[in-house]
């Protein structure tokens, strides 16, 4: 039987992968790819409570949540996209023109 | 639930209906423009800004509107009133910037627009999910803004570091989100008040999310520690994008960060109010002394901006309509002064980088007298210094922190305002004492576009410093409500 702490801990366990990934990964493709992982985690622990509670606005707001987080991710690409066609690399730890 | 339950009143949205629909019609404009003229969007933004401006000043609906979505009261038509004065003066100061370092595309005033809707959509939202879609508009806006130099490696860099960390603070927030929701089985904020009361303060999940939801705020305007991307945003973004992050940006968080503490969290005070006092006095003392060392004027306005962040959170701890009405006047008169220095940074920022380090102001005041004693205002403002706006501002915090009995926390603010003097004056030091480096160096012309917004900027820093009686009252009814909400 499942309850509302196993999607719970998926969701923090997926979370924490997700900030470790932003945080620790040098690809920015990674970096991207984890912050998907960090609003998907937000999706299941808000799809979880919301059938646990019984709650509409729960599911209301992954719907939007994903529609966000769609176009989010859509700059981000395009944002990577004009730092490859600059240096040719898409590494953060390259990132470092500004100091102070 | 019927139809009329939703209350469904397009009056209470109007300024924001209104603004898209110029965000909209700009971007319409734009296909009928030629490369040369795109100068007449600002116009036309402008124009539009100016008529809406008091239309957002008079929108004030009693009631919750859209099933209790949006709260069109006094306060966000505040915000609203101070959010549109922002993209004012940036577009005003836009139109030069962007013919100067040769990016002229029409839908820059559309984004702008577009971000301006999703700040007035924060400051009008009573459902935690309209709070984070007008957070994320209004950011999604902000990445394009600032990467808007496309081949300018410093405006990519920025861009991707900005993107990086809002998206991640942004998951922060919507995981604290997810888990009061949890907790009290609603994203309401009159909801959420009525579970948040005394009793509910161990639960963990509550406990959580407000510290999650805090962080994401703090993110947003740029608190230590959670401020790395500001000065690289802040530098590598056109400044008159910079001017509007700072302002715009800033003030739309403070707008949630007050709605959604005082309304929903106010039963559980004591859980998050050691946090807030933590950051704050970080935020001030980390602000002013990282100024100290910064030789680019645009990475010293950006660490005020922190410092400044860390003297407005003083009242959001205060509690009272006191606190709260002043962190709302702080955010009009910082409007005003910081707008006025970027404005003068923008005129004096020539493309590839010139223009842009504080010895570049070496004796402006012998070449450009006007300018420098406008620009000498403005940073006497942001210190804090009488008869500007920025005193009056800085002692209204100051005395709620006294009157609330945070002692220490008055006494920092007073310690970071001293420190924050010796980065000021250095710039205007630089200005009237000193000879300049190159006389042959051609500075550039102040149009009409630049003397308009200096004007304004000056008017609205002297006007609110001498005699802000009359805004300090529309801040106190504005925010009055929240605290008799609290009575029930």
């Amino acid at each position: 039987m499942l309850t509302l702490n196993h999607f719970l801990i998926l969701s923090l366990a997926l979370f924490s992968v997700g900030v470790a990934g932003v945080l620790i990964r040098r690809n920015i493709i990674i970096v991207l790819m984890s912050l998907e992982l960090i609003f998907n985690s937000v999706n299941i622990s808000l799809a979880a409570f919301s059938y646990y509670l019984q709650s509409l606005n729960g599911t209301v707001f992954v719907i939007f949540n994903i529609t966000v987080s769609a176009a989010e991710v859509a700059i981000g690409i395009a944002i990577l996209v004009l730092v490859y066609r600059q240096r040719r690399n898409v590494y953060v730890d390259e990132l470092n023109g500004m100091k102070g | 639930m019927t139809l009329n339950d939703l209350n469904i009143n397009l009056a209470s949205v109007l300024p924001q209906l209104l603004v898209t629909g110029l965000g909209l019609l700009v971007l319409v404009l734009d296909l009928f423009l030629d490369k040369k003229s795109k100068a007449a969007l600002g116009y036309v933004s402008i124009a539009g800004l100016l008529v809406i401006l008091p239309i957002a000043f008079v929108t004030v609906s009693p009631e919750a509107s859209f099933g209790k979505m949006v709260m069109a009261d006094p306060f966000s038509a505040f915000f609203n009133v101070v959010f549109i004065i922002a993209a004012l003066f940036s577009v005003l100061i836009s139109m030069d910037y962007l013919k100067k370092v040769n990016v002229q595309r029409g839908e820059y005033y559309c984004i702008m627009l577009f971000a301006t809707v999703g700040m007035m959509i924060m400051a009008s939202a009573a459902d935690l999910i309209n709070l984070y879609v007008g957070l994320e508009l209004m950011a999604l806006s902000f990445y394009v803004l600032v990467a808007y130099r496309v081949d300018e490696r410093r405006s990519v860099e920025g861009a991707l570091k900005y993107f990086v960390l809002g998206a991640l603070s942004s998951g922060v927030l919507l995981y604290g989100i997810s888990y009061v929701y949890g907790f009290s089985g609603s994203t309401n904020l009159a909801q959420i008040a009525r579970y948040a009361v005394n009793g509910a303060g161990g639960n963990p999940f509550l406990s959580l999310g407000i510290a999650l939801i805090a962080i994401g705020f703090c993110f947003k305007i740029a608190a230590f520690p959670f401020h790395m991307w500001a000065p690289d945003a802040y530098e590598g973004a056109p400044t008159p994008v910079t001017a509007f992050l700072s302002v715009g940006s800033k003030a739309a968080a403070f707008a949630a960060f007050l709605r959604v503490f005082i309304t929903a969290f106010s039963g559980v005070r004591p859980q998050w109010s050691g946090l807030i006092w933590t950051l704050s006095a970080a935020t001030m003392v980390f602000g002013s002394v990282v100024a100290i060392s910064q030789k680019n004027i645009v990475r010293m306005l950006a660490y005020s901006s922190i410092a400044h962040a860390g003297i407005i959170m003083i009242g959001l701890l205060t509690y009272d309509t006191a606190g709260a009405s002043s962190v709302m006047y702080y955010l009009l008169v910082y409007a005003f002064m910081n707008m006025g220095a970027f404005t003068v940074v923008a005129l004096f920022i020539r493309d590839g980088g010139a223009g842009e380090s504080i010895s570049d102001y070496k004796g402006l005041a012998a070449r450009r007298p006007g300018i420098a004693f406008l620009m000498s205002l403005f940073l006497l403002a942001l210190a804090g210094i009488p008869p500007t706006g920025g005193f009056t501002a800085k002692f209204f915090i100051l005395a709620s922190a006294i009157d609330a009995h945070y002692y220490w926390l008055a006494v920092i603010g007073v310690l970071a305002t001293a420190i924050s003097l010796f980065f000021y004056l250095k710039v205007i030091f630089y200005m009237y004492m000193k000879e300049p480096d190159d006389y042959q160096q051609p500075l550039p012309e102040a149009d009409f576009t630049y003397n308009v917004a200096l004007l304004a900027a000056a008017a609205g820093t002297l006007i609110l410093g001498i005699y802000p009686a009359p805004f300090v009252d529309m801040a106190m009814e504005a925010i009055k409500p929240f605290f008799n909400f609290l009575a029930f």
